[in-house]
């Protein structure tokens, strides 16, 4: 997409551009994520997949701009409608946070505060960017709350969070993130803390949250069947690079980076045995030191001459095809491929 | 919760009863001379003395005194109830002794620990937010000092610098509020000063710590993400969770400076609980040291309940059954 279409596309939310965050410890320089461009639209979910550490949390905590700012170094362009987030101010930032940017996080057990009753704390996402009293807040998140499903709303606001089970502090969460009509609600593994019966649910919330609102929603998360249900595209990351980036139906489809393959060889199935699994050999790299060239060849089968010494660039193999970072030749890519396919499919 | 705290309270008593139980086994079994001697002026007769043992009851054994303690503290005695018996020395009542110094000592405590407990949460709340910098550096200096200077050393630098030299502030010696209020002030600010120094230098340290760590809890994140002000985050959010263990401590800290703030009392001669029973324990006074002791356990008791109740106010995922 061009600039010249990219200031005609008013769906356009999030348009982010060589994204780099990097955290200076004593140790050296950890490169957190590294040159990672995506961009987001109204009524979009985009999946980010990667393994702990690939950098897909970091990246959207600098999009909020919940990074330290003393103790990290940002770079890149983060345009959200139409303005570079980056440059902004923390006073800036913070009027954009919970109001037009929203985020839901991982663990819901740990991420509301265990002294204040769940109303409150919603109630306090209302008043903290509008001049509404303090009933009318209340008012607001009991409305909320019944709004992602709570029963009984008006009595289970007065509850501490400790009183409320895991799916309903996520549907809290959600129901805070909620409470201005944001643009964009990031959810940082929404799921991973809770049951699979619930995650269902927690899924199907947010989904219909989008819908209702014509949000944009980032969904981060290790789990690429919560990916393949709910996500419009896919982000996968891998050292804090891009390593493959495209519609989910494609990248579930016909996948062209040996990564995606081993992600998707190692996540288990209903109609697969676990002997099938093929698990990734190796463990993902220090981003103290990460690896030269490509960050994956230590532990791709494919590698060869170019990947240990030149990085790959994040590009589209031919005009059909998704982006990928992979020096594989494309007719090698489809030969690999559909060997793949086969081999699952048998 | 009722339950709760009678059950508590019961516990009270039998803890209470317990540290005067080993308070008279400690002042009868421990080889520390006869008391009748000190009462029985100079080279007394052997009948003298049994005459006078006799008279404070030093000649039973130390258990049927205790019993003797322990029934006149339940059903009173000629000078009311609780009992607490008359003192070996003049034969006053040591209840009336005892309200006569606990003042003292309670506004000590008082003043004291609402400077320290401000201060010292002040001082960790800005040394946390201002973490590794020269902010920070000063205020855990200062909680270094007040750590480890002696409580001794600081009353008299206080007496010397603040009323000798510089005439700013009463010297020792205690003024009763009703009779001077300003009196009062002037005598007692020194006091409170030295006092809350070191206590101050504890509760900043600890809320420094305590609002690190829950700085980096996940609720803090959700707070920020909110769009709340720093300023919010850390003072609502982040001191709210850092407090309740600070409040434990703080009731913990008041109880026990009842009887054991013996060295600022001597240091500015306030002759308070302390000093009353370091001194009744030296002319071997026993009434007088067990009533103390027995106001200490009891403050120590209570508070401790106090705390345990407060407790369940301040985190509402405790809850007493």
């Amino acid at each position: 997409m061009s600039a010249g279409e990219r200031a005609h596309d008013d769906r356009l939310l999030l348009d982010v551009r060589g994204l780099t965050v990097r955290f200076p410890t004593p140790d050296g320089v950890v490169q957190a994520v590294s040159d990672v461009s995506f961009q987001l639209h109204r009524g979009e979910t985009l999946g980010v997949v990667g393994e702990s550490g690939s950098g897909k949390s970091v990246s959207n905590l600098a999009i909020m701009g919940l990074l330290n700012r003393t103790r990290t170094v940002i770079s890149g362009e983060v345009d959200f409608k139409g303005r570079n987030l980056l440059t902004w101010s923390s006073d800036e930032l913070r009027k954009v946070r919970g109001k037009e940017i929203a985020m839901v996080f991982q663990d819901p057990f740990a991420c509301l505060h265990p002294m204040y009753r769940v109303g409150a704390q919603i109630a306090e996402a209302v008043t903290a960017h509008s001049d509404i009293g303090n009933s009318r807040a209340w008012a607001r998140a009991i409305e909320l709350l019944d709004h992602v499903g709570i029963p009984n709303a008006k009595s289970r606001a007065r509850d501490y969070p400790h009183q409320f089970s895991g799916g309903m502090r996520q549907r809290a969460m959600i129901a805070m993130a909620l409470v201005h009509n944001p643009d964009i609600l990031i959810c940082d593994e929404p799921t991973t803390a809770l049951d699979v019966t619930v995650q269902a649910q927690i899924l199907e919330l947010i989904e219909g949250v989008k819908r209702e609102f014509d949000i944009g929603v980032i969904l981060v998360t290790h789990d690429l069947g919560v990916v393949a249900e709910t996500a419009n595209s896919v982000m996968v990351m891998y050292a804090g690079r891009i390593m493959e980036y495209g519609p989910a139906f494609d990248i579930f489809s016909r996948p062209q980076h040996p990564y995606t393959w081993g992600l998707l060889d190692s996540m288990p199935s209903i109609d697969r045995r676990l002997e099938a699994l093929v698990p990734i050999e190796g463990s993902p790299p220090s981003l103290l030191t990460p690896p030269s060239g490509c960050p994956f060849h230590p532990r791709c089968p494919y590698r060869f001459e170019p990947c240990a010494t030149k990085l790959p660039p994040l590009e589209a193999p031919t005009a059909e095809a998704h982006l990928d970072a992979c020096w594989l030749p494309w007719d090698k890519k489809v030969e690999l491929g559909t060997q793949r396919a086969k081999k699952v499919a048998a | 919760m009722i339950f709760y705290i009678a059950r508590r309270l019961v516990w009270t008593i039998v803890v209470v009863l317990c540290v005067i139980g080993i308070t008279y086994v400690v002042f009868f079994k421990l080889p520390a001379g006869n008391p009748a001697l000190r009462f029985a002026g100079k080279a007394p007769t052997q009948q003298e003395l049994h005459e006078i043992e006799h008279r404070l009851g030093l000649d039973r054994p130390w258990y049927v005194q205790f019993g003797k303690f322990a029934y006149h503290f339940f059903r009173g005695d000629q000078y009311g109830w609780p009992g607490l018996g008359y003192t070996y020395a003049s034969g006053a009542s040591v209840k009336s002794l005892i309200v006569n110094r606990a003042p003292r000592t309670l506004f000590l405590i008082a003043g004291a620990a609402v400077l320290w407990l401000f201060s010292g949460v002040a001082i960790g709340v800005i040394s946390a937010v201002k973490r590794r910098t020269v902010t920070d550096r000063v205020a855990m200096g200062f909680a270094l000092f007040g750590i480890s200077t002696p409580v001794f050393w600081l009353g008299l630098m206080m007496l010397y610098i603040f009323w000798r030299q510089l005439g700013w502030a009463g010297g020792a010696g205690y003024v009763s509020p009703t009779s001077d209020l300003t009196g009062f002030f002037s005598h007692m600010i020194l006091p409170w000063i030295t006092l809350a120094m070191l206590y101050s230098a504890f509760y900043a340290r600890m809320t420094r710590n305590n609002l690190l760590e829950t700085l980096g809890e996940d609720y803090i994140r959700t707070a920020r993400a909110k769009g709340l002000t720093e300023r919010r985050v850390i003072l609502k959010h982040g001191l709210r969770a850092s407090l309740t263990p600070i409040v434990t401590m703080f009731g913990m800290d008041i109880a026990l400076l009842v009887g054991g703030a013996v060295i600022t009392e001597s240091v500015f001669n306030l002759q308070g609980l302390g000093y009353l029973a370091i001194n009744s324990a030296l002319t071997q006074d026993l009434p007088i040291v067990a009533g103390v002791v027995l106001l200490a356990a009891v403050a120590v008791a209570v508070m401790n309940l106090v705390v345990d109740i407060l407790y369940a106010f301040l985190d509402p995922r405790v809850r007493y059954a």
